[in-house]
């Protein structure tokens, strides 16, 4: 019988022989084992009290990416930076520190996030990787120490649901609109517990970016993670970044079993934005003009690529940012940061108005650029707009052309 | 090492909204908001529990060791935080039991050794007239077999059995005594 993507990974990786059935239980080998500057101190502290005196089982698989709080500006952090430090260093561990930007990120800029690949992290949004064809698992602290020590953990396997995306989008509708347009077609908890496989040409033509942004969002649909087709610019890019010319690929059998096929055809699409209080809030931007803004956010894990901002920038280029609006941006590491500033973009960025962080998770987490005060409005290209998440503001959810001209005019217009 | 009885019997909190309906997508940021993510001191977890959550802001207040929390459908949404299933433990609360769960919540709280029951129906907005849980009412659940009773012994709910997989987690306290468990009978999946 034919595998999905998700059973190809897991068979792939398997400690001992297993049935790889939706349902079933399996034990399997992890590739990249991280934790961030959140959640990774209760890692330490779990190994310290669970296997005192132990050490992790592979070091040069096992790192820190310290994103949540990259501003460095909260003494709690600090210290639970430094406890991760410490560890890393003990250990012999990589540390990729304040400087470096979104972990999940990161693993992909290293080239770690090859198809068919599993990385664990504490981060819910490192499904990222599945833009690449590689499975990537948020965990709690206690998950993730126990495969610092052991390289290993179970998983049941999860039911497959595949969406074909056929037409052709738009010019003006991005990737995040049609991501947007998808959490607005399954809603945050149409595809719990399950794995999501994109196919058809539009998820194959997809750019890199694009890619990112709709594997990002799997978590919005309640999914474990979303699989993009691979293709020549994802391949070109993980060779390139391996040194290797023999980067593997995966696809899903021909005859895979799947709970649900899905065909949508995204030709009518138009730009789309996710309204208070869920991401599965969504209507035609249209809907939504006039709506006031007093501030816009670019960034994340789902919007934070050169790509995203360089989009922006063409909008936003040789014109301000309206009077009273604030205008943040957040690139998603330190590789991006730099090419933003060798290109220029960022100059135009900051001469419309931009106010500009560290790269990290700014937008989302707490003590990092993107929080609300009671009554402001902000337009984003996070990926949640939970009540309170990000202050007691209004959050509402786009893609960066729609932030980049919303700014403009200080309130929700399509781009 | 099965120690641990598989019956839970505790007081009821059904986490309503002002209309009575039970709230669904209860993320984590509602649950334990990201503002006290640098807490890794379990006893200092309680207090923010379901500090982001309308109308619940003073649940740590009125909730008592052993109480039982029913949740609406896709409860856990959101990040990987365990610190939104240890602030559960922190306050003493004995079980929760939900409509559907978020998928990293759920392997949070199996491989914290944290009971949880799925039990499609329980707290469904609309499917029962009238409701079939209040507040204060005294429940017991078999998380082995899904079965949650009422006072009187009667079935309340069937729910889903707990895998056979969380079980043993849940008898042996945790992913890392598991794996203890499964080291000692010299299974190589989890040798340590």
């Amino acid at each position: 019988m034919g595998q999905t993507m998700i059973e190809k990974i897991f068979q792939r990786h398997l400690i001992e022989p297993a049935d790889v059935r939706p349902g079933e239980i399996v034990w399997i080998g992890i590739d990249n084992r991280s934790a961030r500057d959140f959640g990774g101190a209760n890692v330490v502290k779990n190994l310290g009290r669970f296997y005192p005196g132990g050490h992790v089982n592979d070091p040069a698989k096992t790192f820190f990416t310290f994103d949540c709080n990259a501003q460095n500006n909260d003494i709690k952090y600090a210290e639970n930076q430094q406890t991760c430090r410490d560890f890393a260093r003990n250990e012999g561990m990589a540390v990729h520190d304040v400087d470096a930007g979104i972990g999940s990120h990161v693993v992909i800029e290293q080239g770690l996030a090859l198809p068919g690949t599993t990385t664990v992290g504490t981060d819910s949004h490192l499904n990222v990787v599945g833009a690449f064809g590689a499975f990537g698992q948020g965990m709690g602290d206690q998950d993730i120490a126990f495969i610092f020590k052991t390289g290993k953990t179970w998983f049941e396997v999860p039911h497959t649901i595949r969406i074909v995306l056929t037409g052709t989008l738009p010019k003006h509708v991005t990737p995040k609109d049609l991501t947007l347009w998808v959490v607005r077609k399954l809603t945050s908890k149409g595809a719990l517990g399950r794995v999501v496989e994109f196919a058809g040409p539009v998820a194959e033509s997809l750019s890199l970016s694009g890619k990112i942004t709709l594997s990002s969002m799997a978590t919005e649909m309640g999914a474990i993670a979303a699989f993009l087709p691979q293709n020549e610019e994802t391949l070109g890019f993980l060779r390139a970044r391996t040194g290797g010319s023999d980067v593997p690929t995966l696809e899903a059998d021909a005859d895979a079993r799947y709970v649900k096929t899905l065909e949508w055809d995204v030709s009518n699409l138009v730009p789309q934005v996710a309204c208070p209080p869920s991401p599965d809030n969504v209507k035609d931007v249209t809907e939504l003009s006039g709506v006031e803004v007093n501030s816009i956010f670019i960034g994340s894990c789902t919007n934070g690529r050169f790509e995203d901002f360089q989009v922006a920038a063409d909008i936003v280029r040789g014109k301000k940012v309206k009077r009273g609006v604030i205008a943040k941006m957040t690139p998603a590491t330190r590789e991006v940061w730099a090419k933003l500033l060798e290109t220029g973009i960022m100059a135009d960025l900051y001469a419309a108005g931009f106010v500009i962080g560290n790269a990290g998770c700014g937008g989302c987490a707490a003590g990092q650029m993107g929080m609300t005060g009671k009554g402001e409005v902000q337009l984003s290209t996070t990926n949640r707009n939970f009540p309170g998440k990000q202050g007691p503001g209004l959050i509402y959810l786009a893609s960066p052309a729609v932030a980049a001209a919303s700014a403009l005019e200080g309130r929700i217009v399509a781009p | 090492m099965n120690t641990k009885s598989s019956r839970i019997r505790g007081r009821v909190w059904v986490i309503r909204d002002a209309d009575g309906r039970a709230i669904e997508s209860i993320d984590t940021d509602m649950i334990f908001h990201n503002a006290h993510l640098a807490i890794t001191d379990l006893a200092k977890m309680g207090p923010h529990t379901f500090g982001n959550l309308p109308g619940w802001q003073d649940f740590p207040t009125k909730a008592a060791k052993g109480d039982i929390v029913v949740t609406g459908a896709n409860f856990g949404a959101g990040s990987s935080r365990q610190q939104a299933v240890d602030c559960f433990a922190a306050l003493g609360i004995g079980l929760l039991i939900c409509e559907s769960v978020g998928a990293i919540y759920r392997r949070n709280a199996i491989n914290s050794g944290f009971p949880m029951l799925i039990a499609p129906g329980i707290a469904a907005p609309g499917l029962h007239e009238p409701r079939l849980l209040e507040d204060g009412q005294i429940v017991e659940a078999d998380v082995k077999t899904g079965a949650i009773y009422r006072e009187d012994g009667t079935l309340l709910i069937q729910g889903r059995p707990m895998s056979g997989v969380e079980f043993d987690i849940y008898q042996a306290g945790s992913l890392f005594e598991y794996g203890r468990v499964l080291d000692a009978q010299g299974a190589e999946s989890t040798r340590v």
